[in-house]
């Protein structure tokens, strides 16, 4: 019956679903590295505290830090929701009118190539603390969701437009029936990459607004912890921050494969 | 401009063009100038080599593209449906199924669907797709693919049916089935048929009159009248009129291009 019997170690190891276990052997050898550097360093927890010790940490500090987590993720998601919303809604604008485009679109790249670091103080200054960092989490996040949108609507096959405007379809069902399903792998991808940044804008403002005073998300938490040496805290901090992106990006990954599983080909499963 | 409806004159004409030139934005002069009068219920193919400015021609027709010079007259056009259009490629849309891409001009013109369905499921019947209403498009074969686009043309019952190579990706026994299928449609519902093709055989085979093309830019270089016995089916494919009458297309493809050597040669 040798003959019948499956090969073994090959097909196994193609059967294993690469992208998990190798992340993970990585983290595992990362952290056994950790550890290994502080304890044969004996590097004093002030400096580099090892993986066990941030951990503790963590459950030690945990009401404090979910309170903060709590603050910076909805900061991150206002801004994330403002982003979507706005960076649509400019590319739909943009799609109506070439006109608002060129007026419109320069200053859209102005706030994308400013870096958010040097536009918080301002905001801080002009508007309440926690509207200034929705703000600069919109600002960060919005134009990957316009860049994207604008080439979706504009990357619709040329046949299909011809085949619309056959049946006299109107400006709305073009939209609705045509432009919007074509743009929407390219929406989805624009807000990927959004989730991640309105975190980002949200920790920086944070940080900003941490050095003029009050705050209590994440970020101020790391700015204090390191006034306070208390630099396990910041680790605790940082794991978290690290942890919620990921969360992020992983959700945002399932809703836009759970919207294109059917048809499209960034979705679909190779074939055996 | 394209102008919608013909003069009354002309009661028998279901399109027609004068003159008509067509020079893309990039400066290629791809058609013209063409002459055509295509009658109602007429099925006529347009027969050229690659690039001769076929696809153009119907997409003039349709409306889709604007001549650059000359007149395009179509003939009842009161209504956004009165035209079908089987485009070279499927064209379906990949984020519906197939049901919902054949439903698309009904819904484009504001029908229900509760009332829409009956006749999406009909021409998906006709062209032998029933069984895959529900699939995508990712997960049909070419030829599928092509019926269903062909289908969609049909599901709004046009005058006018624009066709440009739909089944040039098919395999012979497919092709066959699907040339008698069309003809019977032609015949049962009256349709002004346009059918752009390749191919010698299936021109004849199809049509009532074959229109030869120059290469680019295209013009007409001869006109074949088909009058064989009607209805056609698989003995006219191996009849001796058959074979007379493609070589007949054959000789005319083959001087239409000869034409066109001749003439390079003289301007050089
Ligand atoms: N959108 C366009 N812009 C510029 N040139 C074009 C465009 N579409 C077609 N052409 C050119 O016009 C000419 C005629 O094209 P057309 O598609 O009508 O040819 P065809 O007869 O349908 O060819 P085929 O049998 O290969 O489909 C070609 O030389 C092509 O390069
Ligand atoms: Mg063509």
């Amino acid at each position: 019956m040798k003959g019948l019997e499956p090969l073994p170690s090959v097909d196994r190891a193609s059967a294993m679903p690469g992208s998990i276990v190798w992340p993970v052997v990585v983290f595992i050898a990362g952290i056994v590295l950790w550890d290994l550097v502080v304890r044969i360093g004996e590097i004093p927890p002030y400096l580099l505290p090892g993986p066990l010790l941030v951990f503790k940490t963590l459950i030690a500090d945990w009401p404090i830090l979910s309170e903060s987590l709590g603050v910076t993720l909805l900061t991150a998601l206002e801004g994330f929701i403002a982003a979507a919303i706005g960076g649509i809604a400019l590319a739909l604008l943009f799609n109506q009118s070439k006109w608002l485009e060129y007026a419109l679109l320069p200053y859209a790249i102005v706030l994308q190539v400013t870096p958010v670091i040097a536009i918080a103080p301002l905001m801080l200054i002009y508007l309440p603390q926690q509207t200034a960092v929705v703000v600069c989490a919109w600002i960060v996040a919005f134009f990957p969701v316009l860049a994207n949108t604008t080439l979706g609507l504009n990357s619709v096959d040329r046949n299909l437009v011809g085949l619309f405007q056959l049946y006299r379809a109107s400006r709305w069902q073009v939209l609705r029936y045509l432009e919007l399903p074509a743009a929407l792998p390219f929406i989805l991808g624009g807000l990927r990459i959004a989730g991640g940044l309105s975190l980002i804008g949200a920790v920086a403002a944070e940080i900003a607004a941490g050095a003029a005073g009050a705050g209590s998300g994440l970020a101020y938490r790391i700015s204090e912890s390191s006034y306070r040496l208390n630099i396990p805290r910041m680790f605790a901090a940082l794991l978290l921050l690290s942890v919620a992106g990921i969360v992020i990006y992983m959700l945002l990954a399932l809703v836009s494969h759970g919207l294109l599983r059917r048809w499209h080909e960034s979705a679909l499963r190779k074939e055996k | 401009m394209v102008e919608l409806a013909l003069p009354p004159s002309d009661a028998h004409a279901a399109v027609r063009l004068r003159g008509v030139t067509k020079v893309y934005d990039n400066g290629t002069v791809a058609l013209g100038p063409l002459d055509l009068n295509i009658r109602k219920g007429e099925f006529v193919s347009l027969l050229g080599s690659s690039g001769c400015g076929k696809s153009t021609a119907l997409r003039l027709i349709a409306g889709l593209i604007a001549p650059s010079a000359g007149t395009v007259d179509v003939a009842a056009q009161s209504s956004s449906q009165a035209i079908g259009f089987v485009f070279q490629e499927p064209t379906l849309m990949p984020w519906s199924t197939i049901r919902e891409n054949v439903r698309l001009p009904l819904k484009l013109a504001h029908m229900p669907d509760a009332q829409s369905s009956a006749r999406v499921d009909e021409a998906l019947a006709q062209v032998g797709l029933a069984d895959f209403a529900d699939a995508y498009p990712r997960e049909l074969s070419g030829g599928m693919k092509m019926r269903a686009s062909l289908a969609r043309a049909l599901v709004t019952e046009p005058d006018i049916l624009l066709m440009d190579e739909p089944f040039a990706a098919l395999d012979e026994i497919t092709r066959f089935r699907l040339n008698n299928d069309l003809l019977t449609l032609w015949r049962e519902l009256g349709k002004t048929v346009i059918f752009v093709t390749h191919s010698v055989f299936e021109s004849v085979y199809l049509s009532q009159r074959v229109v030869v093309m120059t290469s680019r830019p295209g013009r007409v270089s001869a006109e074949c009248r088909i009058e064989a016995a009607e209805p056609r089916d698989d003995a006219f494919r191996t009849s001796v009129a058959y074979a007379g009458y493609c070589r007949d297309v054959s000789q005319a493809l083959m001087q239409a291009s000869d034409a066109q050597v001749s003439a390079a040669k003289a301007q050089a």
